[in-house]
């Protein structure tokens, strides 16, 4: 294992999160943090969620848990046995951040909240994410992510506005959650770097995804307009209220464009009209439009309706990829509808090394994954190591850091400790 | 003392994926510049509803509230070469962190690339942050991120599966790049404490997205499989879904994905008599009968409200919530709770809501405590008290238009 480099290598992390934070301690092990993953003895039950490694549903092989877990060395500790706990505390005095997403409560009830963790660590930055926030009407609800997709409000603003709301289907609010409670955690670790003095980051899942929908709400702030779900159409852009199409039938399935207004917009529709002339298929009142005088804030339905019809006809004929390649030679903005598949064929980010091969050596095997999340000049910032086996560093951290004998440990995983 | 007291930002920057990051810095105490100019000023000023009162204003633009209180507003053309780009370049020797979000190549055209402001500022730290990279065959190629999600992979896996992808409203990834780009920073922050060292930072908001959709490019990779949208089901839940409530538009959620969930709902729902129906006996049958089971449940919540719905299951400790709308946030008990609006008179606008970070440290207050700039608005007090031009010098550049 080659020696961590990275701008967070000199700290320690202790991971107590479920999927809900995942990718907290993944996004600071990224920057070459020492993160140690806490599990349950048997192991994590976020091991259980699928995609699996060819489909063998095994607690070793969750591909759920690979893509959030790696850059993390993982441990069992039982924190609900006191021999647990003491263990617990052992590593919390050597470590600089801990994150947890346990319900509110639940470590206060085994002596472990953040008072008590606090007094045997002052500098500890103690990370907490839960959906709602550790107080509050809602802060002992459960909820999954569809449940913070829709008090978020998110919900309200996804779907056909003839059928029912709609999340993601493959779950984001974690995500969200966990990469907004990554930059709480590091303002904190800057605070404790100046003053030594550690706190507890309060993060709800509710309020992270307030951004993924950016300012829908300041309609109703500024002029009581309420912006609901709208299918596959645009709105908010005219202020005569017309909507604009978004995706579009193509060949071999969608295209995401858009008749903007803007500098850029005048470009791309012009860009798009010598594309389809090119083809023969552009009218004649497309190609004779004064593009720099098109005012998209006052556009009206009839004059987008007008528009968007031969645009549809040419479309319809046009593949994801000609698409692409088009709208990169041509400057236009836009772009298909890629699936997982596309993502992998795109030439940008072969060229900019973005997948990275990591060894499984127990499937006798490696796997690509997305790197690193930046570019830095100074510093990597990458997978440095594949997620743990269940206690796959036991002897490593009890043995080799907390200075334990080997049968100790063994002793420890017969009373259930580890 | 706030965290970020005494670090210095500047933006050059507009739209959401520069200042947004640039935002979350100043709430934690940073001071933060934002750079425009009256010939290009930001584009969410200039053309992105709301405005007050639906009329256009370059100072009465909610999105542009949304994402820069706090911040001081200067203006600088940068296309007054090479007055501007001395300007500039005072300005970043200034500062301790550039967030910058042109497209890539314009900071060089402008000569103030990475390597020419290390020059003058050896311990920089630089934010560039754009659509594709800043390397590699597509990175001129500029974009809105509400198109990138598409790229990203994200709209393909919005709807049903019978039916269009469906839209994800706004920039959707560009907040996604946003938490990455804090996080960026904050660590070089925190690396050029220790070490003296700055350095730049090159984020790709498409790739930052690609990090949440880690497990379903694995399974394509090893599997083959083609993740794709699937309204809201859940390969490990039923029920689990939206559901009709008392009202207009009014919307709740249930989730249950264990037996014990499912005999807690039958429950609550006062056992009906078709929940005793073997086709909705295990998870599996429930599966294999999810259009059915979905037409009992929303047959059952259609009598009551969201938040009766939502009371009533988590009392039960079943996963339950209100499809709140944009109306409702600002009255969700939860989120006034917590504060997360802070509402602040702005001269155009009136009162607006801005929003407080997502995470609250617990000894160290978050702001925001002022309203967005107006364009240029902190001409006079930057340039001349903060960056020390003289009077003399102050009034000769806005007479040139370098400051306009």
């Amino acid at each position: 294992m080659k020696p961590r480099a990275g701008f967070l290598s000199p700290y320690r992390i202790l991971d107590l999160t479920d999927e809900l934070g995942f990718l907290c301690g993944k996004v600071l092990g990224d920057l070459g943090a020492d993160v140690i993953k806490i599990e349950k003895p048997g192991g994590d039950p976020a091991r259980k969620i699928g995609p699996f490694f060819r489909n063998q549903s095994d607690p070793e092989k969750s591909l759920y848990w690979f893509g959030f877990n790696n850059n993390k060395r993982g441990i069992t500790l039982n924190l609900e046995s006191a021999r647990g706990r003491e263990l617990f505390a052992r590593l919390v005095a050597r470590a600089d951040f801990l994150i947890e997403s346990f319900i509110p409560g639940y470590l206060d009830r085994l002596d472990l909240g953040y008072a008590a963790l606090s007094r045997i660590n002052p500098r500890l930055v103690h990370t907490s994410i839960t959906p709602f926030g550790q107080s509050g009407p809602y802060s002992r609800f459960r909820a999954s992510d569809i449940e913070i997709m829709a008090m978020s409000g998110c919900m309200s603003l996804t779907g056909d506005p003839e059928r029912a709301p709609l999340r993601i289907t493959f779950p984001q609010s974690y995500q969200w959650t966990a990469s907004y409670a990554s930059v709480g955690t590091l303002v904190a670790h800057l605070h404790r770097q100046r003053t030594g003095e550690g706190q507890q980051v309060d993060v709800s899942a509710q309020a992270c995804m307030l951004w993924a929908f950016s300012h829908a709400h300041t309609f109703w702030d500024l002029n009581r307009h309420l912006e609901k779900r709208a299918g596959s159409f645009m709105t908010g852009r005219s202020i005569t209220g017309a909507k604009m199409r978004v995706f579009w039938p193509c060949k071999d399935g969608y295209l995401n464009f858009i008749i903007y207004g803007g500098e850029a917009g005048r470009k791309t529709n012009q860009a798009l009209v010598e594309w389809m002339d090119s083809k023969g298929m552009a009218p004649e009142f497309l190609k004779k439009k004064e593009w720099k005088s098109f005012n998209i804030a006052a556009v009206t339905q009839e004059e987008i309706d007008r528009m968007e019809e031969p645009i549809s006809r040419f479309f319809q004929d046009v593949a994801k990829k000609e698409f692409f390649e088009e709208v990169i030679k041509r400057e236009m903005l836009g772009y298909p509808v890629a699936s997982v598949e596309e993502i992998f064929q795109d030439p940008q980010l072969e060229f900019r090394k973005f997948w990275q091969s990591i060894d499984h050596p127990e499937l006798g095997t490696s796997i690509l994954y997305p790197g690193g999340f930046a570019k830095f000049s100074e510093g990597p910032c990458k997978i440095w190591r594949r997620a743990p086996l269940i206690g796959e560093h036991n002897e490593e951290v009890y043995c080799g850091e907390l200075g334990m004998k080997g049968e100790e440990v063994e002793k420890l995983k017969q009373e259930g400790a580890i | 003392m706030r965290p970020l007291e005494g670090i210095k930002v500047v933006e050059f920057a507009a739209y959401a994926a520069g200042p947004v990051v640039g935002k979350h810095l100043v709430d934690h105490g940073a001071t933060v510049v934002h750079i425009e100019s009256k010939v290009r000023p930001d584009g969410f000023r200039a053309h992105y509803p709301p405005y007050k009162d639906n009329i256009h204003g370059l100072n009465r633009s909610g999105l542009f509230a949304l994402c820069n209180n706090d911040k001081l507003d200067i203006t600088l053309n940068l296309k007054k070469a090479p007055k501007a780009t001395d300007l500039a370049k005072r300005i970043v020797a200034w500062s301790d962190v550039v967030i910058e979000n042109f497209s890539p190549g314009t900071m060089k055209r402008l000569g103030l690339d990475y390597e020419a402001l290390r020059k003058i500022k050896p311990d920089l730290i630089m934010l560039s942050s754009s659509n594709l990279g800043q390397s590699g065959p597509h990175a001129h190629h500029a974009g809105f991120g509400s198109q990138l999600s598409s790229l990203a992979g994200f709209t393909h896996l919005t709807g049903y599966p019978d039916g269009p992808p469906q839209i994800l409203y706004g920039p959707y990834i560009d907040y996604i790049a946003v938490a990455y780009g804090a996080v960026a920073i904050l660590a070089a922050l925190d690396y050029r404490e220790r070490t003296g060292k700055g350095t730049h930072i090159d984020t790709a908001q498409y790739e930052t997205g690609l990090q949440f959709m880690a497990p379903i490019l694995l399974d394509y990779k090893i599997n083959g499989k083609v993740a794709s949208r699937n309204g809201n089901r859940d390969p490990a839940a039923a029920p689990h879904g939206a559901y009709p409530c008392k009202g207009d538009d009014s919307w709740c959620v249930i989730s249950a994905s264990s037996e014990s969930d499912w005999e807690s709902l039958c429950r609550a729902m006062g056992n009906p008599a078709w929940t005793k129906e073997s086709r909705f006996a295990t998870l599996q049958s429930r599966k294999e009968h999810e259009d059915e089971l979905d037409q009992k449940i929303g047959a059952w919540t259609t009598g009551f409200t969201a938040r009766e719905i939502t009371e009533k299951l988590q009392a039960s400790g079943i996963r339950a919530g209100i499809v709140n709308t944009m109306r409702d946030i600002y009255s969700d008990p939860q989120l006034k709770h917590r504060k997360q609006w802070v509402e602040l008179e702005h001269p155009e606008i009136g009162k607006m809501h801005y929003q407080r970070p997502p995470f609250f440290l617990t000894r160290t207050p978050s702001g925001p405590e002022r309203r967005d700039p107006l364009l240029g608005e902190h001409n006079g007090y930057f340039y001349q008290e903060l960056l020390g031009l003289s009077e003399k010098e102050y009034q000769e550049l806005v007479a040139e238009g370098v400051i306009d």
